[in-house]
Parts: structure tokens; C-alpha cells; sequence
């Protein structure tokens, strides 16, 4: 075939496919394990959806409460998850952040500061402390920034040494990977196009990791950018690897919903942290009335408690404001579906009220900035209209926590951040997300450079294989019977949202995966007009049957699983089930066909699950785990006396 | 410039006038379009109801949609703008939209523009220098000391002030020598870093980044959608920090009225290689130094400028008993160190007023 004879062939040692927080510290790690190292970056170089990270990265560093330790972080992160976390990830993640924190100091990172000098930190919902690292309220472009420039000195580095900049390490920006090709179950390289030309381009590699971020472009209401098709996770379904809880998306509790135009843009966690209240139309603060019982000995039953502990939070407990994600997410729900909601279908967020306007200024510049110039609202003098929003997938590639490797039947492939599944079990807590990226970035970065020294032939890519994927990529621009690609993703957002959304019910799902299967011939029958040089109709026909791929997952482990937790509400089956805590669903790809497995979760060691009270762990541990943790204590406390 | 109707008419949204550019470096033309635009839209809003009706394949970049990864660059009705932070409430109700690309940059397609030029200026920058003694987790510094350098990582890297900045907006052949606004506030930005090992960041963008180029028309400044205040902040303290150390202003201003024909090579308002341009290429060398757009005024500045003329004396501003001129903004009526040119002084200079002298000419 002539085509295959003119693509652009690159050979690297670590391919990283994505280019936000996770990919780029999965880079820097390869390249300094000495691997050449490829980036691909679906946008330009710094532009990836990590920008958006407003509040801040969680690492129990002790700067501004010197009781926080990385127990305490572990175990918030679990609360949060609700226990469904891999313990192993939470592990690693609660004990790791703060030195990928410090390390971002010595790439030229500048947090914001305590009075003593050191990087201060921030509540943030569901931390027990202070303990988000942040820049005002753009700590997101501070890390992807940092990252991004830690880049360019190494190559810096390599230009002296080796006279390239791009000797050891290259980022192809505007580069989309449709395929990864394998060597029997060996990960040996991936295919994809440059979008400003349209060509094709094939880049051989022992190893590929993941970075590609979330989902949530298959929403209507949505934070995600464009880019956020679920490329990772149909690349790793289609290599062989495994998904695990998919049906977990979360929704942010407060995005903007009003104007239109702006609709799903998040406002961030901490202008609650900062003193923002929740109000419903009859201007009350409602939240009070949705503390779960899991939750009610750590926050505030009146407002005047609550209003205390801004100033002195270790005598009072916390306003219900900061609620996990999930919990206010389905509290502004029930609030509007009640009909106490705002006229665009929100409610109200009140800081202007709370703090004089120099100081909302001061502490949430780039909030005050982004409303008055999106939507001319000035928030140091009126409420902001806020509802859920589609934010993020707790969901994705089934991993090695310590090696971030991928499950199932292939190797050398690696995944790291959103596209990665179990650190956050059910629910992600905020600031969680850019600490994760670090730690399991490095580590995917650093185990997948390993694997490919540890190699002892390089696999190999066949010709057939990137025959295919040529055609595949180019079938839409030769047809022209097919539907418009913008259709079919309305409609597919459309099927999300409103059938598998935040509120779910057996019907709808069992019709979502009805609808998502006629999305499916007709997906497969899509065109696009124009020619191959930067048409975004193009590629977005390319992206959709990967968007459509995910959704079937989410869809199916959404049915499945007959309990509510975290970032899954049933109506039908509204509370925690202990017994489904101990479950995995994992989905993996059977020809065309998603296959849906449930898999026992990895029993937590001893002395993590010890770090708990024998009252909490009643509210998720079966009457057989409990009763397991008893005899636990009890050996415990004897080994102690024997002492 | 068939005029086409948009077919997903909705009924709350009124039909608007769009003019857009289509094609790619061979060139292309703007092609008109009435599009539907419901209340609190932006254009972007607008551009991708146009994608999923009239033009599928209408090239145009974005990501956050929320003004905070600078992608969306793009010209409106002439302004360089950020398409997700133009509100469609900001136009006159029967008012035409004109988007054009980025005019600073080669066209890949429509909207989209090849702005690799700006990587490659961030490749050249020096990097970060930690410091060799602290190890990460001890780094100590104040907010007051921190905050400096913070406004200038608020960057979003759009390029709008790359693309306005007439050094390089309509000269290709500046593009070597020059880095831009976005390239100076970093080496500022590193340059104020607490912890910076590296001490010459002013010098080196004096030297390599072709800081003299600028003459301070705060275009850059003007279309920040972060606000930062790239001139005041930026680039005039580090022109003035320049003078500072290296210069007594004084002494210097007095070699530049009197000892003409001699331009020093770091000198402020003499870019560096402004003299090289000028010999080497006589005939259609556009010069910065008069910051005069105007392509006839530049000409005549060429040709007639009385090399002999008295021109006023600039009245230099105060210096402390040290002999240097009180920087600090603290106390200051300013944002920034006053100018070592005198505060009566405006740039740009009208070109009448230039004194320029090459040496080439004085030969004659």
C-alpha cells in the first residue's frame, strides 16, 4: 500500500500520549532514567486541561497545621472514596505528594507562602487540614507551567550536551494517536496524525504510557475541554488492557449556569473554603440540611458554629459547605428539583456578602476576573448561579499501583492520572487530582523506562497492523452518506446526560445502552467533509467512537452496580451497600463487545485499616470484615500486653 | 462570498452578520456567514455553531473555553482577542463580526496559525537556576518577595502580545533578534525570582532577547487578558535596571546629544542591530527607533533628518545622593522606576524629534 510508504516514522524508547500534568511528569522521569522520550500533545505545548486546576494539590506537608501527616491524608482520601479506593495507591499517594510538591520548587514553581516562608496551604472539602499547596486560584497553570519549563531545560541540557534540543527529549504538539499497535500482547508503538497537515505518523516504541485525561466531553454540561474524548481509555480497551469503575463520574458541585454560553465552567471549591455559602431561592443556606450521618461528627449544625470555624477551626467544626463533592452535588439537586432553584436551574453561591470585595479580589483573583469577563457579574457584589457539572472520572485503566503498568493481557503499557482507575475509589477529593498526577506520573514515567531496558528485543510493528489503521482514520473523509459528526456527538451528549447523568434509574439505563448502540451504527457510518489539513469535523468523527466506546462502559457499570456511593446515585437504590464496597466492576473489550466482570477489591494491610475508629469503618465494612478487624485489635492489643 | 443560511435556527437567538477568513498560506479570503446568537454568547460560541452547521471544517483553536489556556487567539473586528472572552454583548446589535487570524504568525488554516516561533524563543530563554545549596522542601521565601515574579506566571500564553507587537507584527526580519513581551516578562519573572542563581537575566534579554527593540507603545499591555502589566512591570524595569547597573544615566544621556555617530551596543533606545539593518539594507528598512507607524514619516525620517538640529534638552529625572534614581516603587507615584529619559519625555518619539546618528551618514 502507497500510503504506509510515506508516513513520518519516529523510534523512542517511551512514548507518553498526553501532555498535562501526568504526561509531563511521566516525561521528565523517562528522560531522566536516560530513555528517549516522546510527548504527544493533542493541543499545543501547555495548553492541557490541568490549566483548569484551580484550587489547588493536596500533600500533607504540615506547613500551616503541623498535625497533618500523610495518615491523615490517606485516610481522608479513603473517606472520600468511600473506601472503594486501591489502598495501595492511596497509600503511596498520601506518602509521595509532598516531595513531588517540593520537587516543582526546584523546577521554579512559586506557591504562595505562610508568614514563615514555607508553601502555604489551604482547606479544601473533605481535608481535614490545610493542605493544598496553591497559587491564588491558578494553581493548575502553575504546575502544568512549571512542568512545561522543567521540559525545556532538559532540553536545554541536551542541546549543549548533544548539540538537539530534541536530542532526548521531543514534544509532538497537535498530534493525535488513534491506534496503539502491538507485537503479539507487547505494546511495539502508536499511530496517529499531526492535525495542521493531516498526516500520518507512526512512532515505534517498547512503551507507551497513558496521560490522555477523562471523559467528560460525552456530557452536555461539562468543565472538560475538547480534548477530553476518552482516547486513553478506548486506546487501552482496544490494546487489551482492562477498565475498572467507570460507572464513577463526578460531577462538580458548582460550575457556572448562567450565561448559557459559559454553562459547566466550575467555580472553585474555595470560594466555600473561603466563606462562600450555598443559598437556594428562598435565600436559605440549605446545606445544613444534607450532612449525611457518616459525616455529622465533623461539621457544623448551626450557622453560627459554622461561621466560627473560618477563624478559629480547631474549636469548631467545619461548615457543611465543604462537604465531599458528591454530597453537595446532590444536595443543590434535590434543592432545585424541589423547585427552590434559580431561574437558570442553579442555585446561589454567596461570597459577596461574606467578605469585604478587596478581599474576594485578593484571595479568588482569577475567579472575580473570569466571572466579570465571561459574564459581566461582578462577585464581589452579587451571588453567582451555580449547579453540577461533569468534572471528572474517579474510572479508568486498571493499573499496578505501584508501577501504574496496565492490567489484562498486554505489556509495556502504562497509565498514569485521570486516565488511570482506583486511587480515588468513588469519589475524588479536590486537590487530590494534581498530586496525583505528580506521583503516578513520575512512577508510570520511571516503571515504564525500566521496562523498556529490561527488554531484550523490541517488538515490532506490523505493516498490516498500520494498513488498518490508516484506513480507519481515513473512512470519514471518504464518505459522504454519513451523518455530521457534530450530530452525532449532540446526541450522544445528550444520551449521557440525560440518561446516565448524576441521578440514575435502572430504565433509563437500561434505554441509554439501547440509544448508545444505534449511536454506534450510526457513529460507524460517519463523514466529514473537507480535507485533512486541520479540520476539526475530521477529528472529531475520529474521537467519537472513542467517546461512544467509554460511554458503553459507563453506561453498562452504571446498570450494574445496584447501590449509591460517591459518584454514583441510583434513585432505585439510594444507600451504601458494604457488600458492593468489596467489588470492582471491570470492563474489558470482547471483539466489539464491552464485558463487564466484578472483581473482589485488594484486602487493605493491617496497620493502614487500623489508622480508622472501629465506628467509622461500620458505616462501609460488611458484618464479616468487621468482624475480621476485631480480631485484628484484639491480636494487636495482646502482642501489646505481652509486651 | 455566497451569503449562507444557517439551518439550526433556534427561536429565542437573532441571525448576526459574520465575516470569516477562510483558507491557508496560499492564501484565502473572508467569507460571510449569518449565524444564530443566543444572549451571553461568545464568538467562540458563535465559530462553533458555525462548525456544527455551515462549516464543519472551519479551523479554529480552543480548549478551556474559560480564558484560561490561551488558545482561542484570534483577530475580532481587528483587535487581537481571546474568542472565548468576547462577549457578543459588547458589538452593536446590527454590527458585522470580522474574524481574522493572528496576523503576527505564518496561516496554517482559517483561524489557526503556526505560532511555533514563540516555542522556539522559549527554548532560547534560560531556564530556572536552583539554587545548588537547598535542597527541595527548604526553600524559604516571602509572599511580599514571591508576588513580583507571580503576576508574570498569571501568563496564559495566548501570544496576543506577540502578535501586537509591532517589532514583529509586520517584520519577519525582526523575528531572529527579537523574543517579544511574553519572552521578556519570563526573563523578568526570573529575574525577580527570590531564589535564582542566575544574576545577568536583565543583561541577557538586553543581549540576546533584543529587549532594546521595544520602545515601550504598551500594545502588549493593552491586550494582556491577564492584565499584566507586561511594560510597567516588566520590560521598563528591566530597560531601567539595565541603565542602572551598568550606566550612569546622566553620563549616558549626556554621550547621546553630544557624542553622535558613537551608538553604544546595549544602549536603551538603540536596538541592537538596528544599526546593522540600516547598513546592510538600506532601501525599505522600517525603523523602530521613531516607533512611527507611519510608513511615509518613516521615510522622510530616512531621508531628512537634519543631523545638525538643536534638539531640546531632556530634563534627566532626580537622582538620590548616590547617583542613582530612586527605585523604589514602594513609595513611588508610579508602578515603575521613573525614566532615565526624564519624565517630560514621551515615547514614541516623533520622528522630527530623533537624533540619531549612523555612522555611515556622518561620513559625507
Amino acid at each position: 500500500m502507497t500510503t504506509t510508504t510515506r508516513i513520518e516514522r519516529h523510534h523512542y524508547d517511551v512514548v507518553v500520549i498526553g501532555a498535562g500534568g501526568a504526561g509531563l511528569r511521566a516525561a521528565i522521569e523517562a528522560r531522566l532514567a536516560g530513555k528517549k522520550t516522546a510527548i504527544i500533545s493533542k493541543s499545543l505545548f501547555g495548553k492541557a486541561h490541568t490549566v483548569m486546576a484551580e484550587g489547588g494539590a493536596a500533600a500533607a506537608m504540615g506547613n500551616v497545621n503541623s498535625r497533618d501527616n500523610w495518615q491523615v491524608h490517606f485516610r481522608d482520601t479513603m473517606r472520600g472514596g468511600k473506601f472503594l479506593n486501591n489502598f495501595r495507591m492511596a497509600e503511596l499517594h498520601a506518602k509521595e505528594s509532598p516531595q513531588r510538591i517540593w520537587e516543582l520548587e526546584t523546577y521554579g514553581a512559586l506557591f504562595d507562602r505562610t508568614k514563615d516562608g514555607k508553601i502555604s496551604q489551604r482547606n479544601f472539602g473533605g481535608h481535614e487540614y490545610p493542605r493544598l499547596a496553591h497559587v491564588g486560584d491558578r494553581t493548575g497553570l502553575e504546575l502544568i507551567r512549571t512542568l512545561q519549563q522543567k521540559i525545556v531545560s532538559l532540553q536545554q541540557e541536551d542541546k549543549r550536551e548533544h548539540g538537539s534540543y530534541d536530542a532526548r527529549i521531543r514534544v509532538f504538539a497537535e498530534t493525535t494517536i488513534t491506534e496503539l499497535l502491538l507485537d503479539g500482547d507487547r505494546v511495539a508503538g502508536a499511530f496517529g496524525y499531526y492535525r495542521e497537515s493531516g498526516e500520518f505518523v507512526l512512532f515505534e516504541a517498547p512503551a507507551v504510557v497513558l496521560a490522555t485525561g477523562g471523559v467528560g466531553r460525552s456530557y452536555k454540561v461539562t468543565s472538560n475541554s475538547w480534548e477530553y474524548t476518552g482516547d486513553g481509555h478506548a486506546l487501552a480497551l482496544r490494546a487489551g488492557a482492562t477498565l475498572i469503575n467507570m460507572e464513577f463520574l463526578q460531577f462538580h458541585p458548582t460550575g457556572m449556569v448562567w450565561p448559557p454560553s459559559v454553562k459547566g465552567i466550575l467555580v472553585t471549591e474555595s470560594v466555600r473554603g473561603d466563606g462562600g455559602v450555598l443559598k437556594n431561592s428562598d435565600g436559605k443556606r440549605f446545606m445544613f440540611d444534607y450532612v449525611p450521618d457518616v459525616f455529622r461528627k465533623q461539621y457544623a449544625e448551626t450557622e453560627e458554629e459554622a461561621d466560627r470555624w473560618y477563624t478559629d477551626p480547631d474549636n469548631n467544626r467545619r461548615p457543611p459547605e465543604l462537604l465531599p463533592r458528591d454530597e453537595v452535588a446532590r444536595a443543590i439537586n434535590s434543592e432545585v428539583k424541589a423547585g427552590r432553584g434559580t431561574p437558570a436551574g442553579g442555585v446561589f453561591l454567596d461570597i459577596a456578602s461574606r467578605l469585604p470585595a478587596e478581599e474576594i479580589r485578593r484571595r479568588l483573583p482569577s475567579m472575580y476576573h473570569q466571572f466579570k469577563e465571561l459574564a459581566d457579574v461582578d462577585i464581589t457584589k452579587e451571588p453567582m448561579e451555580v449547579g453540577p457539572t461533569c468534572h471528572y472520572v474517579m474510572g479508568g485503566v486498571e493499573v499496578d499501583p505501584d508501577s501504574g503498568a496496565a492490567f489484562g493481557h498486554v505489556r509495556g503499557l502504562f497509565a498514569a492520572g485521570e486516565v488511570s482507575g482506583g486511587m480515588h475509589g468513588s469519589n475524588r477529593l479536590g486537590g487530590n487530582s494534581l498530586s496525583d498526577l505528580l506521583v503516578f506520573g513520575k512512577r508510570a514515567g520511571g516503571h515504564a523506562a525500566s521496562y523498556a531496558d529490561g527488554l531484550t528485543a523490541r517488538p515490532k510493528v506490523s505493516v498490516g497492523a498500520v494498513e488498518a489503521a490508516v484506513e480507519t482514520a481515513l473512512a470519514p473523509l471518504q464518505r459522504d452518506t454519513g451523518e455530521s459528526p457534530y450530530t452525532l456527538q449532540q446526541d450522544l451528549q445528550a444520551v449521557m446526560g440525560d440518561l446516565v447523568g448524576i441521578i440514575r434509574r435502572e430504565g433509563e439505563l437500561v434505554d441509554a445502552l439501547g440509544k448508545l448502540a444505534e449511536l454506534r451504527e450510526r457513529v460507524a457510518k460517519v463523514s466529514a467533509s473537507g480535507g485533512r489539513r486541520y479540520n476539526p469535523g475530521w477529528h472529531l468523527a475520529l474521537d467519537l467512537r472513542n467517546m461512544l466506546l467509554v460511554s458503553e462502559c459507563t453506561a453498562k457499570a452504571a446498570l450494574e452496580r445496584r447501590e449509591s456511593r460517591g459518584g454514583h446515585t441510583r434513585e432505585d437504590f439510594p444507600a451504601m451497600d458494604p457488600s458492593w464496597r468489596r467489588v470492582n466492576l471491570v470492563c474489558s473489550l470482547d471483539g466489539d463487545t464491552v464485558r463487564l466482570e466484578r472483581k473482589p477489591l485488594p484486602k487493605i494491610r493491617a496497620e493502614l485499616i487500623r489508622l480508622f475508629d472501629r465506628a467509622e469503618l461500620a458505616k462501609y465494612l460488611t458484618d464479616e470484615e468487621l468482624a475480621e478487624f476485631d480480631a485484628l485489635v484484639t491480636d494487636a492489643e495482646a502482642e501489646e500486653a505481652s509486651k | 462570498m455566497a451569503e449562507q443560511k444557517s439551518t439550526g435556527a433556534g427561536k429565542s437567538g437573532t441571525k448576526r452578520q459574520f465575516r470569516i477568513w477562510r483558507g491557508d498560506e496560499s492564501g484565502g479570503d473572508l467569507q460571510d456567514y449569518m449565524v444564530e446568537v443566543n444572549e451571553g454568547e461568545v464568538v467562540l460560541d458563535v465559530i462553533h455553531r458555525l462548525q456544527a452547521t455551515d462549516a464543519p471544517d472551519l479551523a479554529c483553536r480552543w480548549n478551556c473555553k474559560a480564558g484560561k489556556c490561551g488558545s482561542c487567539s484570534m483577530e475580532i473586528n481587528g483587535k487581537p482577542r481571546l474568542s472565548c472572552m468576547t462577549r457578543m454583548s459588547t458589538f452593536e446589535p446590527d454590527e458585522t463580526v470580522t474574524v481574522t487570524p493572528l496576523r503576527t504568525f505564518p496561516v496554517i488554516r482559517d483561524l489557526v496559525t503556526d505560532v511555533s516561533f514563540n516555542y522556539e524563543k522559549a527554548r532560547e530563554t534560560p531556564a530556572f537556576a536552583p539554587p545548588a545549596d537547598l535542597a527541595p522542601g527548604d526553600y524559604r521565601m516571602q509572599q511580599v518577595d514571591v508576588e513580583r515574579s507571580q503576576e508574570f506566571r498569571k501568563c496564559i500564553e495566548c501570544f496576543l502580545c506577540q502578535n501586537v507587537c509591532h517589532v514583529i507584527r509586520d517584520h519577519e526580519e525582526n523575528k531572529p533578534a527579537f523574543s517579544g513581551p511574553r519572552f521578556f516578562i519570563r526573563a523578568a519573572e526570573l529575574d525577580m525570582h527570590p531564589l535564582d542563581e542566575k544574576s545577568d537575566r536583565k543583561e541577557y534579554a538586553q543581549r540576546e532577547q533584543g529587549l532594546g527593540y521595544c520602545n515601550i507603545t504598551k500594545c502588549c499591555t493593552e491586550v494582556c487578558p491577564e492584565h499584566i502589566k507586561i511594560t510597567d512591570n516588566g520590560i521598563i524595569p528591566m530597560k531601567e535596571r539595565v541603565v542602572d547597573r551598568r550606566y550612569d544615566p546622566l553620563v549616558w544621556l549626556g554621550s547621546k546629544i553630544f557624542r553622535r555617530g558613537e551608538t553604544p551596543q546595549t544602549s536603551v533606545t538603540t536596538p541592537r542591530s538596528g544599526s546593522a539593518a540600516h547598513s546592510g539594507s538600506p532601501a525599505g528598512v522600517h525603523s523602530h527607533a521613531g516607533g512611527s507607524h507611519d510608513p511615509r514619516a518613516e521615510a522622510q525620517a530616512q531621508r531628512g533628518v537634519n543631523w545638525h538640529r538643536e534638539v531640546p534638552k531632556p530634563t534627566a529625572p532626580a537622582v538620590d545622593d548616590r547617583g542613582k534614581l530612586p527605585l523604589t516603587e514602594l513609595t513611588f507615584d508610579r508602578a515603575a522606576a521613573p525614566s532615565p529619559f526624564g519624565d517630560d519625555v514621551t515615547f514614541p518619539l516623533p520622528p522630527e524629534h530623533l537624533n540619531f546618528a549612523h555612522p555611515e551618514q556622518d561620513k559625507h
